[in-house]
């Protein structure tokens, strides 16, 4: 029924006696994932709203057999946290933390080859979600529905626009993923769609791109070459300039390239439905159901 | 942030790069200390702004005399120099380098950039200097040498020798132009950069190399490790509205149109702008509060939009998460409250505690018309602007 997140997560939160990691653990405790703890280092021992506290990532998983991770540590010192999290032989780190150095992420990109087991969801993402099952993330539970359509995204509050137009339409969501707006994330919309392919229980995919690098160019391809289902898109930046970057750190067009025209070409060409308004999402999806392939169709004629 | 020429050669200085120096001139009276501290000419005469392509677009001169020196000082100083960077708009030139003239025989390009799809730092390198990389990557891309950099260890000194030998540079100063690759990436490494550049290196007449231009940028989340050089922010460069938002949390990036957008989200600013473009309309900016947004930050991101005497219309956009509704709602009718407003206001909530919003929306006396869907919302304040412009 899912992919990445299933009933068998036991989840930790690093970072959380801070604000935001407690606000959040709460949240996914409320919503019905198996929270397990959390991990502060120099706190452990004690506890902090009914969850228990741990020095290190390795001594909750000691004690608490956890398997994911959601991590709140602020940016200077998250990289850290991911490391920790992989050596301890935690499987899904999913990483909130807005705002890591790049250069920290292509360091931790490199050492995380060394554990092959863990996937990385993130940073700067809004985390993962399987409707009705477990959510690891900052998302508002409620506006899921457990069903058969994957959403993968880069960015939080569209994934959320994506998802309530999807509830909307009376379909649900197997599993939805922000994988993260920064220039290297762990996760790519690639991976997904490889995953969402093989999870019998997801039936289509809303991807939802933005400018900036050719990750939506490198998922058309595979989309074209071996995606069995129907894929619906967006790419939004449509009105970004160049040179610019537009809140994402990763969602800047630079030397002419990642405009979202070239992805929206790309996306089309391995005949996704591409949603030519943020409005349209849902009925781009509705079309891919049906198998119509290319530019979704307008409810309302373009005006120049 | 980016850095000035005169910078970015002060930090090159400082790991032994070779670099020539020169002197800043902001005012034409400044022009006697530079001719104090260099008396020798010929002399360039080079615009600092934080755009490149200054030399086509005549902000950099080579001049012979004191006199031609100080009437060249004195056409660019205060220009506007447009350049496919500028944008076309151009950019005010306010400050001039000037520097000894170098006699040079060959012009080579260099930068580090990170390379998102291979998640590491590249180095991209030609034989073919001196002109814009976005021009000889578009018609010539095999002139381009590309050299992927193990993020942890740096560039591997095979790596530099090989780069060397490639561009063609000259066997006998093989250390010379290894140690600068090196020191190129050790730089962009050490202070979290996303992006040196040296365009041109040079290959001067006694056949040693030289960096005759310098161009950093620091990648924003990494500055906070490297205080000392926040104060080398020009703000003369930035938008004053963009660093005013920085200041209050947001993010704000100015656009071309009329109709300001108020959002939560990266994903979903980027996405509004779009809609409304798509129902004909022009966004004056991209507005993300955050994915959490206050009622403060809403209050102030309203005073921004306002700011700009551009905008006809404002549209809110807010997919509450952790935002809630009724908070930002609240925070539109005081800030709406605050600043007079007198603009059509089309305003789209959805999310956690959104019929409290639309209840607190609904009691106070602002005008405002309210859409259920994103394409609504986006088609209503197209309308609006529409007729305050007729």
């Amino acid at each position: 029924m899912s992919i990445y997140l299933g009933k068998n997560a036991k989840v930790i939160c690093q970072g959380i006696t801070g604000s935001a990691g407690l606000f959040h653990a709460k949240a996914c405790r409320e919503y019905g994932t198996k929270m397990v703890g959390g991990v502060t280092p120099g706190k452990g021992g004690s506890e902090v709203e009914g969850f228990k506290v741990f020095d290190t990532v390795q001594d909750s998983v000691k004690k608490t057999g956890a398997n994911t991770t959601m991590i709140f540590v602020p940016a200077l010192f998250a990289g850290d946290a991911i490391l920790e999290a992989a050596d301890a032989g935690i499987e899904l780190i999913v990483c909130i933390t807005e705002g890591i150095p790049a250069n920290d992420m292509a360091k931790v990109n490199l050492n995380l080859k060394r554990y092959p087991k863990t996937r990385l969801i993130g940073p700067n993402c809004p985390g993962i979600i399987t409707p009705g099952v477990a959510k690891v993330g900052i998302m508002p539970g409620y506006i899921h529905k457990p069903g058969k359509i994957g959403i993968v995204s880069r960015s939080g509050t569209l994934t959320y626009e994506a998802v309530w137009q999807v509830t909307r339409l009376g379909l649900g969501q197997s599993t939805c993923i922000g994988i993260g707006g920064d220039p290297i994330v762990g996760t790519t919309h690639l991976d997904t769609l490889e995953a969402y392919n093989k999870d019998k229980d997801t039936q289509a995919v809303i991807m939802i791109g933005e400018i900036g690098g050719t990750a939506e160019e490198e998922a058309a391809q595979y989309v074209k070459k071996y995606m069995k289902k129907p894929v619906a898109a967006f790419i939004a930046g449509m009105t970004a300039p160049p040179g610019k970057r537009m809140g994402h750190a990763g969602a800047i067009v630079s030397g002419g390239k990642g405009t979202a025209k070239e992805k929206i070409a790309a996306l089309e060409a391995a005949g996704i439905v591409v949603a030519q308004s943020p409005g349209e999402i849902g009925n781009a999806l509705v079309e891919a159901l049906k198998g119509k392939k290319g530019k979704s169709k307008p409810k309302s004629k373009k005006k120049k | 942030m980016k850095l000035h020429e005169y910078q970015a050669k002060e930090i090159f200085a400082k790991y032994g790069m070779p670099v020539t120096a020169g002197f800043v001139v902001k005012h034409l009276s400044d022009v006697d200390e530079a001719l104090k501290m260099f008396p020798q000419g010929p002399w360039m005469v080079k615009a600092q702004i934080h755009a490149g392509g200054r030399g086509k677009a005549g902000g950099v001169k080579f001049t012979k005399s004191e006199m031609e020196l100080r009437q060249k000082a004195s056409d660019i100083l205060g220009m506007t120099l447009v350049s496919p960077q500028t944008g076309p708009q151009g950019k005010l030139v306010k400050k001039v380098f000037i520097t000894p003239a170098v006699d040079y025989a060959k012009e080579l390009y260099v930068s580090v950039v990170l390379d998102r799809a291979r998640r590491c730092p590249v180095i991209l390198a030609s034989a073919e200097g001196g002109t814009e990389i976005e021009e000889l990557a578009v018609h010539k891309p095999e002139a381009i040498q590309k050299v992927y950099v193990d993020p942890i260890q740096g560039l591997h000194p095979y790596q530099a020798r090989q780069l060397h030998l490639n561009l063609g540079l000259p066997a006998d100063k093989i250390n010379q132009g290894s140690k600068i690759f090196q020191d190129l990436v050790k730089i962009f490494m050490d202070l979290d950069l996303s992006l040196i550049e040296v365009n041109p290196l040079v290959v001067l007449k006694d056949g040693n190399i030289h960096c005759l231009d310098a161009k950093l940028a620091f990648d924003d989340n990494g500055l906070p490790r490297h205080k000392e050089y926040i104060s080398w922010r020009d703000p003369d460069e930035e938008d004053p509205r963009e660093l005013q938002a920085a200041e209050s949390g947001l993010s704000y990036i100015s656009l071309d149109g009329n109709i300001g957008c108020l959002v939560n989200g990266a994903g979903l600013a980027m996405a509004t702008a779009d809609a409304i473009q798509h129902f004909g309309g022009t966004p004056a900016n991209f507005l993300d509060v955050g994915g959490s947004a206050s009622q403060k930050a809403v209050a102030q991101a309203f005073k921004i939009i306002l700011s700009d005497d551009r905008v006809k219309a404002i549209l809110v956009n807010i997919f509450g998460g952790i935002a809630k509704c009724d908070l930002i709602a609240q925070g539109i009718i005081d800030a709406a409250k605050e600043v007079g407003l007198n603009l059509p206001l089309v305003v789209r909530l959805e999310g956690t505690n959104v019929e409290k919003g639309k209840e607190l929306l609904a009691k106070s006396d602002l005008k405002y018309s309210f859409a259920p869907s994103m394409d609504e919302a986006a088609k209503a304040v197209v309308a609006g602007a529409k007729e305050v412009r007729s």
